[in-house]
């Protein structure tokens, strides 16, 4: 079996995009660390939930921020192929 | 699409690329109409539509509102509320009207997935315009609301205006905004996308009804707190620059 250069590159580009999806530990333990801080703040001041959750999404969908570039280069190493 | 992994894994009807549909010469560059553009058309128009048939309402408006009259009058008044409550009283009557605009566009564009349609917020071309009206949006306010000199102070910020170290990190983190905006929304609907693809495309056989609960994740949840997201982000930084009043 030959493997050419490209081939070569489309393996390596597979195993580097399951690397780089590593990024979405970060923010899995970001979302849960503000969930469970407002999971407490709801449970300490129960009248003021819809506050308390709306800032927490918005803290989440920032934090997510990262994981997504990780999800981003996955994604153009796979389907665009730069490097070939 | 002419994809070695994929292919390898039995699937060539997995799809969720921008295709072209005319092409046109423009300045020597081949420029293409794609389904991106499109599906913009599609949301434009039923904005449009709306925006009119909330006209026609609003003209015989009762004392008493019933219907459609109701459903415009809710939507007007969270948005109004959601404005205000971030803004301060000073800012938002200025961009009230343009919050509320991209707000509806940018949730119908990301439920637009749910009709079919592959959402125009998947394309990186309208994430990043987007972005970039909120970046002229920034710098606009922010140099007709404050003097030159406290600018300069907040580039320089940690470090005293004489000593401007700081000022070209300062003037990386400013370009970040536009470009962290828009990534974030784009990544956010493009995954979307792209697992629906995958699911409809590897478990065809298997995919009937329970793709329902995805759809309600990835299309409605996932893309409403995005829209929230971004039009909360952009009234925060847009206010940023009224403080001083």
């Amino acid at each position: 079996m030959n493997i050419t250069g490209e081939d070569l590159i489309l393996a390596c580009s597979a195993i580097g995009a399951g690397l780089a999806v590593i990024a979405g530990i970060g923010p899995g333990i970001g979302q849960g660390i503000a969930a469970g801080h407002g999971a407490a703040a709801v449970g300490r001041n129960p009248g003021a939930k819809g506050d308390i959750m709306s800032t927490m999404l918005l803290g989440q969908a920032v934090a997510e921020t990262t994981g997504l570039y990780g999800l981003l280069v996955a994604m153009l190493l796979l389907f665009v192929k730069p490097l070939v | 699409m002419n994809n070695a992994i994929l292919m390898s894994a039995g699937a060539d009807n997995i799809d969720f690329m921008i295709h072209g549909i005319i092409s046109y010469k423009l300045f020597g560059q081949t420029v293409w109409i794609t389904t991106s553009h499109v599906c913009i058309l599609i949301v434009m128009l039923l904005m449009i539509a709306l925006a009119i048939a909330a006209n026609r309402a609003m003209k015989h408006a009762k004392e008493i509102p019933e219907g459609f009259q109701n459903v415009i009058e809710l939507m007007v008044e969270k948005l109004d509320g959601v404005v205000y409550g971030t803004m301060g009283k000073i800012a938002a009557p200025k961009f009230v009207n343009y919050i509320s605009t991209i707000f509806v566009f940018i949730l119908l564009s990301n439920i637009s997935g749910l009709f079919g349609l592959r959402p125009p917020t998947a394309d990186y071309g309208t994430t990043f315009a987007l972005g970039l009206i909120t970046f002229c949006l920034i710098h606009i306010t922010q140099f007709k609301n404050l003097p030159m000199k406290q600018i300069w102070t907040d580039m320089c910020s940690p470090l005293p205006p004489w000593l401007p170290i700081w000022f070209p990190i300062n003037l990386i983190s400013e370009i970040a905004v536009p470009v962290s905006l828009s990534l974030r929304l784009f990544a956010n609907v493009l995954s979307g996308t792209v697992m629906m693809a995958l699911v409809y495309g590897l478990l065809s056989k298997f995919a009937y009804f329970w793709p329902g609960a995805l759809h309600a994740y990835f299309d409605l949840f996932s893309g409403a707190i995005q829209t929230y997201v971004f039009c909360m982000l952009t009234m925060t930084y847009i206010s940023q620059n009224y403080e001083t009043e």
